[in-house]
């Protein structure tokens, strides 16, 4: 499983930092979203399942591959 | 005559409810239960305004954040169709929150940093020391006391200030304004020129950041109308936006969550036995959840025909979305009305959703996390000093809460 960010979407909400501190973070300047790691190992994925899910702006895919 | 026999058709169709609609008397938790009834009457149902207007109240948590996230509505209050709260005069005033992209996403990224969760978490300890002497100070005078006045107010309110840059000396001129531009029922005239007064403040406070930067927002943002980036009337009215958001919204949910837990005492009794971070968290996205104290309905208006729920909300048409009734919807939250601390609660809307989703809450659920993990350790017999349904509810504020809460121990 892969994890894309729309960046250009992100609204700094800072709900996926919340939901999986160890695939996102946020950029110092902004507070927009980047991925500290794109392919996320398996006991993360349900976090980031929950980042999908609650990031305000829709910013975030979990894509197959 | 003959033109009343012309005229259309009367509508013969059930009344239209007014919106909004006043909650039950002993359920100050609960959403009106008028509101509440509009999810069996439809997902998408038509309500009056104050105004004679007729927008479209969408009932169901999951249509709210389809309609949050749609481009093709607009949060501008001089779009056409735009349901208002109260009287305006057409004007927007009070910066990003009422613009809709690309201008929304431009001023707002320039404050967001200073709320990313990393820095938020950093002012902590900060936190810690001022909610640890602010109960120092209530055991030494002793009960009972107002802890919206003693404690709930001051907590955000110190912390805004310190983050904006604002003198904390000055909180009972910012708070007495904002009090008024808040209140819904409040004359417009009464509105406008406390706003005006607040606009004025800044404007000033703007002026002394010139002279004296310090590594605070509001000089940030000076330093980008030097630049040109930003105009001094847009940071005045940043600055209104954040000091106002910072403080009353926060101050609400101590005050009102500290209700709802003493309401409930075994609930009470969890987070006074807890020093569990995760079950502290998770009382707030509960609290957040269960209280929905941005109670007014988040408000756009359709810029473009939509299809949604199996109806067309029309281009120029008004569109209001509450959060207190998706919160309990009972198609996104198992027994919805019941306060359960321990449920996983976070996908609520209690700080919207969509682009304009509270760009605070890193900073409210880390103040949160500290007063409610704090308050009731620190303060084990607390109690109420009133009877509940005596006490003065916000039911004219756009923000949910109580204007005092007399507790002791
Ligand atoms: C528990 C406390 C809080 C609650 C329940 C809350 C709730 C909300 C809600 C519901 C919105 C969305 C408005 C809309 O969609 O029309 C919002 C937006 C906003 N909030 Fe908060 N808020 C809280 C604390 C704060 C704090 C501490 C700040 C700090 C300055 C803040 C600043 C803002 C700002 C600037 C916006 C506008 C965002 C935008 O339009 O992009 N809020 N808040
Ligand atoms: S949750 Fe979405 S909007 Fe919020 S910071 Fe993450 S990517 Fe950005």
């Amino acid at each position: 499983m892969r994890v894309e960010l729309d960046e250009p979407k992100c609204v700094a909400s800072g709900q996926c930092v919340m939901a999986a501190p160890e695939v996102f973070d946020q950029r110092d300047e902004d507070g927009i979203a980047f991925l500290l790691e794109e392919k996320p190992a398996a006991d993360s994925l349900d976090d980031v399942r929950e980042a999908v899910a609650i990031c305000p702006a829709a910013a975030i895919r979990l894509v197959e591959q | 005559m003959a033109d009343t026999l012309t005229g259309p058709a009367p509508e013969t169709a059930a009344p239209v409810p007014e919106f909004p609609m006043a909650r039950a008397a002993g359920c100050p938790f609960d959403p009106p239960p008028a509101l509440q009834a509009q999810q069996d009457e439809g997902r998408l149902v038509k309500v009056r305004l104050w105004d004679g207007s007729t927008p479209w109240l969408v009932t169901r948590y999951e249509d709210q954040r389809a309609l949050l996230l749609d481009p093709r509505v607009s949060a501008d209050i001089t779009s056409p169709g735009y349901p208002l709260q109260a009287p305006s005069n057409g004007k927007n005033n009070i910066s990003f929150i009422l613009m809709d992209d690309p201008e929304h996403a431009r001023l707002r990224r320039m404050v967001t940093a200073p709320f990313a969760v990393k820095r938020v978490e950093a002012l902590r300890p900060g936190v810690q020391k001022i909610v640890d002497d602010l109960i120092d100070d209530m055991l030494t005078v002793g009960g009972p006391v107002d802890l919206v006045q003693a404690f709930a107010l001051p907590v955000p309110s110190l912390v805004i200030c310190r983050l904006l840059g604002v003198p904390y000396a000055d909180h009972d001129f910012f708070q007495e304004n904002s009090k008024t531009l808040i209140t819904r029922d409040a004359a417009i005239e009464d509105r406008m020129a406390a706003h005006g007064r607040l606009l004025g403040y800044l404007d000033e406070l703007m002026g002394e950041k010139v002279a004296d930067p310090g590594d605070d927002l509001l000089s940030g943002l000076v330093g980008r109308v030097e630049s040109g980036e930003l105009s001094r009337q847009d940071v005045a009215q940043m600055g209104v936006l954040l000091l106002l958001a910072g403080h009353e919204t926060t101050a609400n949910m101590i005050a009102l969550g500290t209700l709802a837990l003493l309401e409930h005492p075994d609930q009470f009794a969890l987070l006074r036995d807890t020093d569990d971070p995760k079950l502290v968290a998770s009382a707030v996205e509960e609290l957040l959840r269960y209280l929905s104290i941005v109670h007014g309905g988040r408000r756009r208006a359709a810029l473009e025909d939509i299809e949604i729920a199996g109806q067309v909300i029309r281009a120029g048409e008004g569109v209001i979305m509450p959060n207190d009734i998706a919160n309990r919807d009972p198609e996104a939250f198992a027994d919805p009305d019941r306060l359960d601390l321990t449920r996983d609660a976070r996908r609520h809307v209690a700080f919207g959703f969509g682009v304009h989703q509270c760009l605070g809450q890193p900073l409210a659920r880390m103040e949160l996390q500290v007063v409610y993990s704090t308050l009731y350790r620190r303060i084990p017999t607390l109690r109420l000093a009133a009877e509940v349904d005596g006490l003065p509810f916000k039911h004219d504020g756009s923000v949910y809460g109580v204007y005092e809460l007399p507790v002791t121990w």
